[in-house]
């Protein structure tokens, strides 16, 4: 699929006279490293309930930052006025930050190598950018999915959302690197909602958000038609759903559901900042200690598990990070075994022998970021993915194999402590599976378990059919706060003797 | 005076400039313009020094264009960066345009009416990295006597001065300052076997002390020379206003009138309608916002850049004053649009940007709740909250950096970490000690979202414990 190229009405825009004018004063002021990153980041948001539009609401931020180390210490600032007078001011605050920093700086900043990239250029995969699409257009879709959710007995209220980003930066630094990328996501989503007896609940759609185009809604890739026919009839089931019985499950697992598992106890545990201790103050640390890597069994054998920030459509996919890295993937899992880490340029310095096993200076595989011109780019998570089976089972090949168990599809609440041990997750709809089939469904069942527990009891991962590429916006890190998207592909997959519990009787009702 | 006889002498890049230019070049019917300059300094700090750090300077705007229709009225909103007239005038249009190909707005009303408030002229209040310059020097003495005595501090300091510009064209002009400022840091044994944590909020970093930080961290962390496994269960457990903060702005923020109305939270009547007016929690309960509360001050007028369940665009401007949600046990109020006011019948009572609980007749501190516990535990903090049942407003979450054993009256230890599940509205029945409201801070929406608040500590003797957790 080809894309389109980089906006022109972000290449009309003065990136590189700022830039050159920040990178002049900077090196002027004799730091050791200073990059420059000028971002336009535009935001549409459209809200429809009960066939009426809520609120369109359009938002696009437009700044940039220069981020500099000197004298062994990071410094950071932005600016909104797009002058080489603003830049070149804004470069010298950077270095006063830095400066103030150095005092209280015992361990010196470095940064791992990385080669030039000589003004490349990126842009993501897709068709039709949804910001060109007339927000009339987008609305009355929405509003007809809510229309034709509420034809649905058990409905008494429908709403359905639509959230579209396109992305713009350029980056440049002292050395050389020039980076000029575009990208583009979109999630849209609807839920229905109603009440039984004495019961209210709701059924949502388990599309997952994409890093693609209008086309996501338009071209058959997913069954949009087919979801917004079933989820009236699933949302009536589950009102009527008897409660789940609190105690040990065999579970298969679908891919809309296992992406946030996924990304709360691997994708976080595996960001090599978090395991050394810098967001500790904030999201925590990590069990997957360094001293861990190759030693833990993460999981099961059949557990695989890679970061890659190229796959097509992902949404962490770019071709270039915050820090002028050209992207790629690697193993982060290996036949159940901790054997890689998320790293940006900082970390891959502190732990060379990560990335340069023969003694070179390591490089970073690519995971920084910012949100916005407004932030300092940190170290984030790649598209981090379980691998499918070969020549795996199906879906249904899985379910057969469970004599007692529950099938869990989409996801809903989700929480893990702040060392990625601990989680506890509940989900759209829960199946009773018994002697190999389903057999309706239970309402009020959340899974709790450990990380490794869990994952060790993987007994098998589905086959590629199986796959899907799920993931989420709204991806919260660091301090000042920050919000990434990123995209986890998974296959279904069988765990046994997971704990379930009731959340009625948890609620102690 | 038309707004378009003034402009040529108001067309400049100042907040005021901005908004009214914004308002004299805008072609719809009506046009409310949002100005908001935004500056803010932070430290971050780990294992003992420095990390990322910075300076931030943004101008965002929203341009709100209503245009009438035959069948009511459309609203269009744009946001964006705006350091100029030009970049002013490209959001005008976007809003205009979008107002214009939107349809009529579910929440349409007439724009709140005014004139200039006494202070619209006076420009943005800033900040910066001086902020810290006695903070900043004591951190680094911090450093030095924790590495002295093996200890590794992790933390975050945070000042933020947004100064917000509201004109609409009826006429409001609205300007309020809000300071914002937190501090909080994480304190580890060397062997990373023990952790605790303090935080606060301030609004000028001329109340915090890194040293005496460090002090607390460190009798904190003595306080976990004795270990404790306890199994999960229903334990005696004495919240700190810290976690009676964390659980109460959950609390607050599923509190949406128009979502109770229809049918969908704790805050629903079964059968239709809402809980307004039953009593939900304990007698002498009040929870309420106010935004005059002395050290949480905040914006006296509604702001909303954008409509859904509980804000309208077309409430811009309205006045704020102190709104009771829970009054002695009864849900008084839920966040309101007017839009929502008149589907449920009930007042216009839109969210305020702070949180206050307390009981009556509490009094002491938390230390006098863990002098008079036999047995029980104290917490530091929660983490990782989430709803998991909108229908009891059941949470799921952790307790993080020091679960200690209170044994007749004294901390005698430190004890394994918790995942709780648990209804903030159902702890505020069951609790059976509070001690006086004082200023708190949530550790988990504190930094990002919501870092005014004043709570007790309480003490609720069958905190659900749902299992253990290894994080230390």
């Amino acid at each position: 699929m080809s894309a389109p190229g980089v906006d022109p009405t972000f290449t009309a825009l003065p990136y590189r006279r700022l830039g050159d004018a920040a990178l002049t004063r900077a090196r002027e002021l004799g730091v050791s490293h200073a990059d420059f990153r000028f971002e336009r980041v535009r935001y549409q948001h459209l809200g429809v309930r009960d066939g009426v539009l809520q609120g369109a609401s359009d938002q696009e931020d437009l700044g940039f930052a220069v981020r500099v180390i000197h004298r062994g210490a990071w410094g950071f600032a932005s600016g909104v006025v797009l002058t080489p007078e603003e830049a070149a001011r804004v470069a010298e605050t950077a270095v006063q930050v830095a400066l103030l920093a150095a005092e209280m700086t015992s361990t010196p900043v470095e940064i791992a190598p990385e080669p030039v990239y000589d003004d490349v250029t990126w842009v993501s995969s897709y068709v039709t950018n949804p910001l060109d699409v007339p927000v009339a257009e987008k609305a009355a879709l929405l509003i007809d999915w809510t229309d034709r959710l509420r034809t649905g007995a058990a409905v008494d209220h429908a709403s359905a959302y639509l959230q579209q980003v396109q992305e713009n930066k350029y980056y440049a630094d002292l050395h050389g690197t020039r980076t000029t990328q575009q990208r583009v996501r979109m999630q849209p989503g609807f839920e229905a909602m109603g009440a039984g007896a004495d019961t209210f609940d709701s059924m949502a759609s388990i599309a997952p958000p994409v890093g693609r185009g209008w086309e996501y809604l338009t071209d058959g890739s997913y069954d949009w038609d087919g979801e917004i026919e079933q989820v009236p009839e699933l949302l009536a089931e589950k009102l009527k759903a008897p409660s789940v019985e609190a105690g040990s499950y065999d579970l298969v697992i679908d891919p809309s559901n296992l992406w946030l598992t996924i990304h709360e106890s691997v994708g976080h545990a595996t960001e090599l900042d978090r395991a050394l201790g810098y967001e500790a103050n904030y999201a925590g640390t990590s069990f997957a200690t360094y001293d861990k890597l190759g030693k833990l069994q993460y999981g099961s054998p059949v557990m695989n598990v890679t970061g890659d920030r190229t796959v097509e459509h992902g949404l962490a996919s770019i071709g270039y990070d915050d820090e002028g890295v050209r992207t790629q993937s690697w193993d982060i899992v290996r036949d159940g075994v901790l054997v890689g880490y998320q790293l940006d340029r900082a970390m891959a310095h502190l732990k060379p022998e990560l990335t340069a096993p023969d003694g070179g200076p390591g490089r970073s595989n690519g995971c920084a970021y910012a949100d916005s011109p407004g932030h300092i780019p940190i170290q984030r998570m790649a598209n981090v993915s379980l691998q499918p089976a070969e020549d795996g089972p199906s879906t249904e090949e899985l379910i057969g194999r469970v004599d007692d168990g529950l099938y869990i599809v989409g996801d809903k609440s989700w929480s893990i402590d702040m060392q990625r041990f601990n989680f506890q997750f509940t989900g759209q709809r829960f199946y009773r599976i018994a002697n190999g089939e389903l057999v309706g469904q239970v309402r009020g069942a959340a899974y709790q378990a450990t990380t490794t527990e869990f994952w060790g009891s993987m007994e098998a991962v589905g086959g590629p059919e199986t796959w899907v590429l799920g993931g989420a916006f709204n991806c919260g890190k660091a301090q000042p706060g920050q919000v990434a998207s990123v995209s986890h592909g998974c296959p279904t997959s069988l765990f046994r003797g997971v704990r379930i519990l009731n959340t009625t009787d948890e609620a102690g009702h | 005076m038309t707004l378009s006889a003034n402009i040529s002498d108001i067309a400049d890049s100042s907040p005021q400039g901005l908004v009214e230019h914004a308002l004299a070049t805008s072609t719809a019917d009506d046009c409310v313009v949002i100005v908001r300059d935004a500056t803010s300094a932070n430290l971050r700090w780990a294992n003992n020094t420095l990390t990322t750090n910075g300076v931030m300077h943004a101008v965002t705007a929203t341009v709100v264009s209503f245009v009438k229709r035959a069948d009511g009225i459309a609203a269009g909103s744009v946001t964006g960066s705006a350091s100029s007239t030009e970049q002013m005038t490209a959001l005008v249009e976007g809003a205009d345009a979008a107002a214009r190909a939107g349809s009529a707005a579910e929440d349409a009303a007439e724009l709140v009416a005014g004139e200039a408030a006494p202070d619209w002229d006076l420009g943005p209040v800033h900040t910066d990295v001086h902020v810290y310059d006695a903070f900043a020097p004591a951190l680094g003495e911090a450093f030095g006597r924790a590495t002295a005595q093996d200890r590794l501090l992790y933390g975050f300091v945070n000042h933020e001065l947004t100064t917000t510009y509201l004109g609409s064209s009826t006429g409001l002009r609205l300007r309020h300052v809000q300071p914002t400022g937190h501090y909080g840091c994480t304190g580890k044994t060397a062997d990373l076997g023990t952790s605790a944590w303090v935080g606060g909020a301030t609004r000028d970093f001329t109340d915090v002390d890194a040293l005496a930080m460090d002090a607390a961290l460190a009798e904190r962390l003595g306080w976990a020379t004795r270990r404790v496994e306890l199994p999960a269960g229903r334990y005696d457990t004495i919240l700190p206003p810290a976690a009676t903060a964390d659980l109460m702005i959950d609390a607050y923020w599923y509190a949406g009138a128009r979502v109770a109305w229809e049918g969908q939270s704790v805050y629903s009547h079964r059968g239709g309608g809402t809980r307004i007016g039953e009593r939900i929690v304990a007698p002498g309960v009040d929870l309420y916002s106010d935004p005059a509360y002395p050290g949480l001050e905040c914006a006296p007028f509604n702001v909303a850049t954008s409509s859904g369940n509980e804000s309208s665009v077309f409430d811009n401007g309205l006045p704020l004053a102190r709104t009771d949600w829970i009054r002695d046990g009864e849900l008084s109020a839920l966040l309101q649009t007017r839009h929502s006011a008149a589907m449920t019948g009930q007042p216009v009572t839109p969210a305020i940007d702070n949180l206050v609980l307390s009981v009556d007749g509490a009094t002491g501190s938390i230390d006098d709740l863990v002098a008079g516990t036999e047995r029980g535990l104290l917490l530091t903090c929660l983490w990782y909250i989430r709803e998991v049942d909108p229908q009891s407003l059941l949470l799921t979450g952790l307790t993080r950096d020091g679960v200690y054993l209170v044994e007749n009256g004294e901390i005698t230890g430190a004890v394994n970490n918790f995942r709780f599940n648990e209804s903030p509205v159902d702890l505020l029945r069951r609790f059976s000690h509070a001690s006086q409201t004082v200023p708190s801070f949530s550790r988990e929406w504190g930094d990002d979202y919501f870092s005014r608040t004043a709570t007790p500590a309480l003490r609720v003797p069958d905190f659900n414990m749902s299992s253990v957790s290894q994080a230390l």
